[in-house]
């Protein structure tokens, strides 16, 4: 007889009750878009920097973010298979793995991590932040869905600053192509004081995610700004911006991380909650999501939380003062997508990390390379240079993929952090025995 | 005075191609007191506005297979294309120190991030991402590049101490009307008879461009159109083919002679865009900054870095270079990890498979040495095609 094999199942995911609440909004998010045809609602696909929500939701239209579909099919081990259905289809082996993992679960019958079938756009929203990538990919889903493309460009903050010139261009985009258009797929008429109270509705949220993120200079955090961070920016950057659930899931969350800090608690991760802090971290680039449980794990099994993270910001740099303004409507979702973090100079994402680590005071700097997101990744292993000579700091520089399993090794990468770790250790001790000399 | 030979012309621009000092580049901001001279890399700057100013703009296409990269591979990831590493050990190296300021045309993720690492690595010379809309109505992308564009004349203005005035911009618009419609008929000569003037000789001729004031360059390309028609050439059995996707990074000299080799005719190509760019002239009468802007967003090529609004449209330039040209074939050729090359390419695919027209695709890098295996399929794409196309 044949030994019976059993398999360690790994523990349930401990979460706090902000992390569940989250949850729950999201589900309940994908069961309207696979209810929307039933319900009459139309779906505008869009991306997560540059996300208009507050005007689709002028329109009636739900937000479809392809983006997010790929994560949650990166985090339900789906991606992989997708990604190579993609290359089946001709797609390149060196292109940006969520396209292909967009590609591939429509070529699989588009079902979303509820388990239902997504429907098709009505409109493809183009709302070009910060990556030229999203043209190509909504280029490739028109093609598919044959449906109305809106166009929307941001010009690059190359120099450093927002000129009036930007602020026209796209200003007048909105004015004379994007509402037009939008009115004329949902057949409602645009209402710019619907647009207002969005907005307004927005702020509130944003200054409670504000308060979250900027809590993390508490010793210890009360929030990992990166793993935890990616749960707390969901709603905001996602479906719900402009909406009295994301005013509500902020003020909750607020109190949850009040609460740890009176409790003097740090983060709470899949595992329990957070250890002592021995490590305080910035993080630069987005994360795995493929393995990421195992990839949190490697930072906090060694007691190391991160304090602030540049992929907090893709959907809006609002701790560095942006609030979507009712009282400049359009002028201010220009200021919106001109401000996220990818369409910042080079420069501009050195000051900030550089900021991040003296404001957080953190002891050093990971820089998570993705292997296919030209985006973040074309200027790091400078912006990790710099950060160091700037800072005096030391870097570490690990290199995974998004959603293609095929580029985490987690050995690897446990090795290095491993090793950056007693880097940060000999440091320190050097720099006391300076300070007794 | 003489006229060159074909290959006399061609051993010049080689020479040229090959100098990675820009000694030609350099001797020109020497001969004169205060001249500037300002890089720019793919695809397209007006560079109108450059001359207008006094100075010379300088097409840095990385550093091809004759620059051996120490210091820009410290740069990148080994999944980031090969031109911003090379570009950048030319800056290291010293070999730009004469460069006065830069340019990065709004393409891609890699050439927009390059522009920043630019100023942090070399704060004193003056750089400039260049933006440009990928809208292309008058009212809104128009008003948006005339705002760039002058903004862009305003610092070479600060730059050069100097004025630039209408006419200097209306003559160097006309300058370079005269070098486009040249380099349209060196193409139009190529693709009618490609044995008079193989790709391999037309990219170097076109690449001395990139680093030749205007006026002499025009001048050769008068001088080897002649001396190319005039020349006694066998016409071998080739089969016509297109090549696309290498409008950023170029290809090592070598892959273009292979493909010659492995018999094609190059009888179109979307090498070093920026010398045409802007389909036909551009007016001289009226506002030249909105001629040129009139230019860019309704008379100028398409390629995979520019949005493309109307979804029937996407790809059908290709199809009409095919037609326009007598094409057998396309050969999508795209550098490694060439993000616009590589997601358009399938959409371009689409669009040729639904026009009956044969196409095969590699890769590259501009310092790819290994030619056998290009040489191969760019052969078995050669013979499938007069075979399937004679039954």
């Amino acid at each position: 007889m044949k030994p019976q094999t059993i398999k360690a199942q790994p523990k349930d995911a401990i979460k706090d009750a902000s992390m569940l609440k989250q949850k729950e909004m999201m589900a309940k998010h994908y069961d309207r878009l696979s209810d929307a045809r039933e319900n009459g609602e139309k779906v505008a696909s869009t991306f997560v920097p540059g996300n208009l929500n507050e005007l689709l939701m002028c329109f009636d239209l739900v937000n479809n973010l392809p983006e997010v579909n790929a994560i949650q099919s990166g985090l339900r081990k789906q991606s992989g298979a997708y990604i190579m259905e993609a290359e089946r289809a001709g797609h390149s082996e060196d292109v940006c793995t969520y396209v292909k993992s967009d590609i591939g679960m429509m070529a699989k019958g588009n079902i979303g991590p509820n388990g239902r079938k997504l429907p098709d756009p009505d409109v493809l929203m183009l709302s070009y932040t910060g990556c030229f990538t999203f043209m190509k990919w909504f280029e490739l889903l028109r093609e598919q869905y044959k449906c109305e493309t809106i166009f929307f460009q941001t010009p690059y903050m190359a120099d450093g600053k927002i000129t009036p010139n930007m602020i026209q261009y796209m200003v007048r985009q909105l004015k004379e192509e994007v509402i037009p258009k939008l009115e004329k797929v949902s057949g409602v008429k645009f209402d710019l004081d619907r647009l207002r109270e969005y907005l307004g509705k927005s702020a509130k949220a944003e200054d409670d995610l504000v308060y979250i993120l900027k809590s993390a200079k508490h010793k210890p955090s009360p929030i990992d700004a990166y793993f935890g961070g990616i749960y707390y920016i969901g709603p905001i950057f996602g479906a719900f911006r402009g909406t009295d659930d994301a005013v509500e899931y902020y003020r909750f969350l607020r109190k949850e991380v009040d609460q740890r800090i009176a409790a003097g608690l740090g983060p709470v991760t899949p595992d329990g909650p957070m250890g002592e802090e021995k490590y305080r971290l910035v993080v630069e680039g987005p994360p795995n999501y493929t393995h990421f449980r195992q990839f949190w794990k490697m930072f906090h099994d060694e007691g190391a939380t991160v304090v602030a993270s540049s992929y907090t910001k893709v959907g809006g740099t609002y701790d560095y003062g942006f609030r979507h303004d009712p009282a400049r409507p359009l002028e201010s979702l220009a200021e919106y997508c001109l401000g996220v973090y990818t369409n910042r100079s080079l420069p501009m994402r050195i000051d900030m990390l550089v900021d991040h680590m003296d404001e957080y005071q953190a002891d050093g700097l990971v820089i998570n390379s993705i292997k296919s997101c030209n985006s973040f990744s074309a200027g790091q292993l400078l912006i990790m240079r710099e950060v160091e000579k700037r800072t005096g700091k030391p870097a570490v520089f690990i290199e995974t993929d998004l959603v293609d399993p095929r580029y985490f090794s987690a050995a690897n990468v446990k090795n290095r952090l491993e090793s950056y770790f007693q880097m940060i250790e000999q440091k320190r001790s050097g720099a006391s025995r300076g300070a007794a000399a | 005075m003489t006229t060159p030979s074909t290959s006399e012309i061609v051993a010049r621009c080689k020479a040229l191609y090959e100098d990675l000092n820009f000694t030609t580049a350099r001797e020109w901001k020497a001969a004169e007191a205060g001249r500037k001279v300002i890089g720019f890399m793919p695809i397209y700057i007006p560079r109108e506005i450059i001359h207008a100013a006094g100075m010379l703009p300088l097409g840095i296409l990385g550093g091809g297979d004759n620059l051996e990269v120490i210091h820009g591979d410290a740069y990148y990831q080994s999944y980031i294309c090969r031109i911003p590493r090379s570009t950048i050990e030319l800056g290291i190296s010293g070999r730009l120190d004469f460069v006065d300021g830069m340019l990065f045309p709004s393409i891609c993720d890699v050439i927009r991030n390059l522009s920043g690492m630019w100023k942090t690595l070399f704060p004193e010379v003056y750089s400039k991402y260049f933006d440009v809309p990928q809208t292309y109505r008058d009212e809104i992308g128009g008003t948006f590049y005339i705002g760039e564009m002058t903004a862009f004349m305003h610092d070479l203005e600060e730059l050069s101490g100097r004025k630039i005035t209408a006419d200097d911009l209306r003559h160097s618009i006309d300058v370079y009307n005269k070098n486009r419609r040249l380099v349209r008929d060196l193409y139009a000569l190529r693709a009618q008879k490609p044995w008079q003037a193989p790709a391999s000789e037309a990219y170097l001729v076109i690449r001395a461009g990139m680093v030749l004031p205007v006026e002499e360059h025009s001048e050769l390309l008068e001088h080897y159109i002649a001396a190319a028609g005039a020349e006694d050439r066998p016409i071998k059995d080739n089969c016509r083919v297109i090549v696309t996707g290498m409008f950023c990074e170029q290809p090592p000299l070598n892959l273009i002679k292979s493909l010659e080799l492995s018999g094609c005719y190059v009888v179109d190509d979307d090498f070093m865009l920026v010398s045409r760019w802007l389909i036909g002239d551009v007016p001289l009468e009226g506002d030249p900054i909105h001629n040129l802007a009139q230019a860019f967003l309704h008379h100028s090529e398409s390629t995979a870095a520019k949005y493309e609004p109307d979804r029937e449209e996407k790809g059908q330039f290709l199809v009409r270079a095919v037609r326009r040209t007598g094409a057998e074939g396309v050969i999508f050729a795209s550098p490694s990890f060439c993000d616009p090359a590589l997601l358009d390419r399938p959409m371009q695919q689409n669009v040729l498979a639904a026009a009956d027209i044969p196409y095969i695709a590699f890769k590259y890098a501009e310092n790819s040495g290994q030619m056998q295996p290009i040489r191969e399929q760019a052969g078995t794409f050669v013979d499938s095609i007069k075979l399937w196309s004679a039954a």
